[in-house]
């Protein structure tokens, strides 16, 4: 709004100086939440603070508050994702604002409008923020730079997928604490994995130990350059480790010389229950979802006791709740006084 | 030499100290008065829980249920967070600290006395109060401020005041308890007159 | 008619001349190279004062896109900005719609440069019909229809056999053929080099190997067959290696790099920006270096802009679906002399590998300004800063990496056979 940018209004009442004066401080995070990559400890351990108030609310009988009233969110999803675009559509919904979702079948998104024209479009119908899943890397990239209104990455491509690492790394520091020095091994599709890419971020980021594995058309040396361990066998990953993320392997994989077989994959980098014994006594399971039981990870293990792969969706809507919040539920930023 | 624990809340820029509302023993006296009438409002002091309003009225609940123990039992006491249901979130800038709110009791049927140190406009009291509702149904909701200065933009009322004071719009009141640091004083702010450029309007 | 270019430092690497003279041009060829202030009869003078004279440029990897996709760019379009940056011939590759790869098409190009053109046009011919890789194309008849090489650039003939066939077949008709290094299945999907900074950003890969493999290839059939084999846009350290060690052994392979390739690296890419997506890819810090050193110790013959227009739905769009290619004609000649005044080249060196490297190997008569030759000539200003503005651009398209990059040098008069065909004085006059 135009006649907002011109000069930040005084403060009328005794809440709007308090608020100004005693809790002024710099936004979170900026304009738009693209990724984790290059955000510091405290901004991530802020999103996480606030995604614990955010779970509160979820935990209420009336699990609405009005923060949002007014906003209207559109969830553009150009890749099929009904885990994500329902979690945001309810952390949305919970903080009362109004959300539309575009994408599939029967959008222009099948009828050959481009990315940003269809993103235009909504914009012209003046959103409070667009939430984006793409199947192209730097789209939401892209994007936040023809757009006004922040722009969310719900994931893209094989770049990153920031609210999924959030909602781990809550998952984790729910479970277990402080991550300083626990080890996390990440296993599976590394280079195909936007999951992990956030996560790789966020974990060096709150000071946890990175280990992760693949088979060696899966991997690339790039992750050391992020303080990450590289393992081509899955034992040495997961041995002592306090947290165990089992990514999706896509089927499409298979045969296209990346990986023989599943039947292949599952017996050289599946999560066996015998796997899970090398871990800490304690370990925690997780995973993005959707599973490939039987594969990546075998049923016992994903419906077993170290599981908190629920725990991950739960929160996944408090860590939403807390982007929308932050991103949406702000005035200008120019600093006062 | 004074060695403070907490950091003292720190004095707006662009405001002077105009005069002290509320020294220690009249502040000690204000709530003690105000203790009283709730008392005799409330005859079943089972049936009454005090709730702070975050950040200013924690610790003034806090005092208020110890003056309302009966035989060493004080009321229950909880912190709402309205951080969430305020209705200036596109006006104040970056966001606000999302504070925790604890009820750790059912507030269905009893009487809920809503605490906060300054009643101004009435809209932090709005919001509490919507916030509140969201946690049950009480039998009723009173409120509770240590001062009243007027200027109001919203139908509400304290209950029970420790002191109504006239101010203009462009004071503020600030209640500095020992608990955040303070010494238990209740100040009025005004602006002063000859604000350096930039300096004291926003 | 009588044209004299007067006291420009004229320089020509076919005779290392590198010294004030008047070029003395009569019916579109070069009559003499005279002491400054001989000439006292002329029907029209050019100043060059101050400015360097070379031979006009020959870029030898251009794509001017009609026919098929006139809205990116056209004849009269390219051959304009060709002018604009000097550059007097143009060698235009065969990937239009329909695809050069008979008599037709060639025809209908030769037509358009004849009436529209304001350079030489050259078309290249395609290898194989439709570019598939599957047959050869009629190469004879290209060649006798006016194409002065063969090449399938934009796609590798990935089947050995074919291209072993090719280099073969041409050689009845003396025509280079031209490749365009890749393995299409180690690049299957990719965007941009594979390295960190793909896998940071979550692009496909397009390994150097890629091209290393291909190279290698190509230097083999080569070598075994003896025919002339020319490599398009050299991007890797590896392959620029084998070209070296090829010539050494005496293989009769030239080699081609792009001033993108040469200037930039893999970080342009930066978040996510689609001008900088081409094929080859940008490559690493450690590539760039190599082509450097290749174009200064001669294993790299010539500099080419692999002008590859494209308009904004191409472009404008998410970085994976963007198309590959970026424009040069404008850019070659200022980003060329960055090279020399970094001392990467000499003057004469940075001139051979514009002009005079490519003739020959394409086989031409062109980047010199020996007595005789066609008064092919750019009159180069090589210390006018300017900045790179696409609304200034004279392609039709947009896509260049290098817009609102600072350069120095240009091309302020340009002749064509004795023809001023581009003057920067009579430009901005016109643009006020």
């Amino acid at each position: 709004m135009p006649e907002r940018a011109t000069s930040p209004r005084p403060p009328t009442s005794q809440e709007s100086l308090d608020f100004a004066i005693g809790e002024h401080h710099a936004p979170l995070l900026g304009k738009h939440l693209l990724g984790l990559e290059g955000l510091s400890r405290e901004q991530i351990q802020g999103v996480l603070d606030v995604a614990r108030r955010m779970k509160d609310v979820s935990e209420r009988p009336v699990k609405k508050v009005p923060t949002l009233r007014g906003k209207t969110v559109v969830c553009l999803f150009h890749e099929a994702s009904t885990r994500t675009r329902s979690s945001f559509e309810i952390a949305a919904k919970r903080l009362s604002a109004d959300t539309i979702n575009v994408g599939g079948s029967g959008s222009s998104t099948t009828k050959g409008e481009t990315l940003l024209d269809t993103a235009l479009n909504l914009e012209a119908m003046r959103p409070d923020a667009i939430v984006v899943r793409h199947s192209e890397s730097g789209a939401c990239n892209f994007l936040a730079r023809q757009v006004e209104c922040p722009v969310i990455n719900a994931g893209d491509g094989a770049h990153e997928h920031p609210s999924q690492g959030l909602l781990d790394l809550f998952t984790m520091q729910e479970r277990l604490g402080s991550l300083e020095g626990l080890k996390v091994a990440i296993v599976g599709d590394l280079l195909h994995s936007r999951v992990v890419r956030s996560n790789l971020y966020g974990l060096r980021a709150l000071g946890a130990e990175v280990h992760l594995c693949g088979p060696g058309t899966l991997i690339s040396p790039w992750f050391e350059s992020y303080g990450a361990r590289l393992h081509r066998r899955i034992e040495p990953a997961i041995e002592g480790a306090d947290v165990i993320m089992m990514l999706r392997i896509q089927r499409e994989r298979q045969g296209t010389s990346t990986i023989p077989s599943l039947r292949e994959y599952e017996r050289f980098f599946g999560l066996s229950p015998a796997r899970v014994g090398l871990a800490k006594p304690d370990v925690i399971i997780m995973h993005p979802g959707p599973m490939n039981r039987g594969v990546e990870i075998s049923p016992e293990v994903a419906d077993g006791p170290y599981s908190v792969i629920l725990d991950q969706v739960t929160n996944g809507v408090a860590v939403r709740m807390a982007l929308l919040y932050l991103l949406v539920a702000r005035g200008s930023d120019a600093p006062r006084g | 030499m004074t060695t403070k624990t907490a950091p003292r809340r720190r004095l707006p820029r662009g405001y002077r100290i105009a005069r002290n509302l509320l020294g220690p023993a009249e502040l000690d006296a204000a709530l003690g008065a105000m203790a009283s009438e709730i008392r005799s409002r409330n005859p079943e002091p089972d049936q009454v829980a005090l709730i702070g309003i975050r950040r200013g009225g924690v610790h003034l609940a806090n005092r208020l249920a110890k003056l309302l123990a009966v035989a060493g039992r004080e009321p229950p006491v909880g912190i709402v967070d309205i951080t969430l249901y305020r209705d200036d979130l596109d006006r104040v800038g970056p966001n606000p600290i999302v504070g925790s709110t604890e009820i750790p009791f059912e507030i269905e049927g009893i009487t809920v006395v809503l605490v906060d140190d300054v009643l101004y406009t009435g809209r932090t009291v709005r919001a509490a109060l919507d916030a509140l509702l969201d946690y049950g149904r009480p039998r009723g909701v009173q409120l509770a401020v240590l001062v009243d200065r007027g200027h109001r933009e919203l139908p509400i009322q304290p209950d029970y005041a420790g002191l109504r004071e006239a101010t203009r719009p462009t004071d503020q009141v600030e209640v500095l308890l020992a608990e955040e640091g303070g010494d238990d004083t209740a100040v009025l702010l005004e602006r002063e007159v000859a604000a350096t450029p930039g300096g004291a309007h926003a | 008619m009588r044209l004299v270019v007067e006291g420009g430092l004229v320089i020509d690497p076919s005779s290392r001349l590198e010294e004030a003279r008047d070029v003395v041009i009569e019916d579109g060829k070069v009559v003499a190279l005279a002491t400054p202030g001989e000439v006292r009869v002329a029907d029209q003078r050019l100043d060059a004062r101050g400015r360097w004279v070379l031979p006009g440029l020959v870029d030898m990897h251009v794509h001017l896109r009609e026919p098929g996709e006139e809205h990116k760019e056209t004849v009269a379009s390219g051959t304009h900005a060709a002018a604009a940056g000097g550059v007097t011939t143009v060698a235009c590759m065969a990937n239009t719609i329909p695809v050069n790869d008979n008599a037709a098409v060639t025809d209908y190009i030769l037509r358009k440069a004849k009436s529209e053109g304001l350079v030489n046009v050259l078309p290249i011919g395609a290898v194989t019909r439709g570019l598939k890789g599957e047959e050869l194309a009629d190469l004879g008849e290209l060649a006798e229809a006016g194409c002065i090489a063969y090449s399938d650039d934009g796609q590798p003939v990935m089947n050995s056999r074919l291209a072993r066939n090719a280099l073969e077949y041409a050689r009845s008709f003396e025509r280079l053929v031209i490749s365009h290094c890749e393995d299409r299945n180690l690049t299957r999907g990719g965007a941009m080099n594979e390295g960190d900074l793909s896998v940071k950003l979550g692009l496909g890969g397009m390994p150097s190997v890629a091209e290393d493999v291909m190279v290698a290839r190509d230097i083999a059939l080569g070598a075994y067959t003896g025919a002339r084999i020319h490599i398009a846009h050299l991007s890797t350290a590896g392959a620029v290696e084998m070209v070296r060690r090829a010539k050494r052994s005496g293989v009769q392979v030239t080699a081609e790099a792009t001033p993108h390739h040469f200037t930039l690296t893999e970080e342009a890419v930066g978040d996510y920006d689609t001008h900088a997506k081409m094929n080859p890819p940008l490559r690493s810090r450690r590539d760039r270096e190599a082509l450097l050193a290749g174009l200064a110790d001669g294993t790299i013959d010539a500099i080419a802009t692999d002008h590859a227009p494209h308009d904004a739905t191409c472009k404008h769009i998410e970085f994976g679906l963007a198309a590959f290619g970026v424009v040069g004609l404008e850019t070659v000649l200022p980003l060329t002399l960055d090279l020399v005044r970094k001392g990467v080249l000499s003057r004469t060196r940075a001139v051979e590998l514009l002009g005079l490297g490519a003739s020959r190997a394409l086989g031409i008569a062109k980047g010199t300004l020996a007595v005789g030759a066609d008064a092919d000539l750019a009159i180069v200003d090589p210390d006018l800063e300017w900045v790179f503005q696409v609304d200034r651009m004279r392609s039709k398209s947009r896509n260049s990496p290098f817009t609102g990059y600072k350069l120095r040098g240009r091309a302020v008069t340009t002749v064509v056979s004795g023809r001023v065909v581009h003057d920067t004085a009579r430009t901005q006059a016109r643009e006020g």
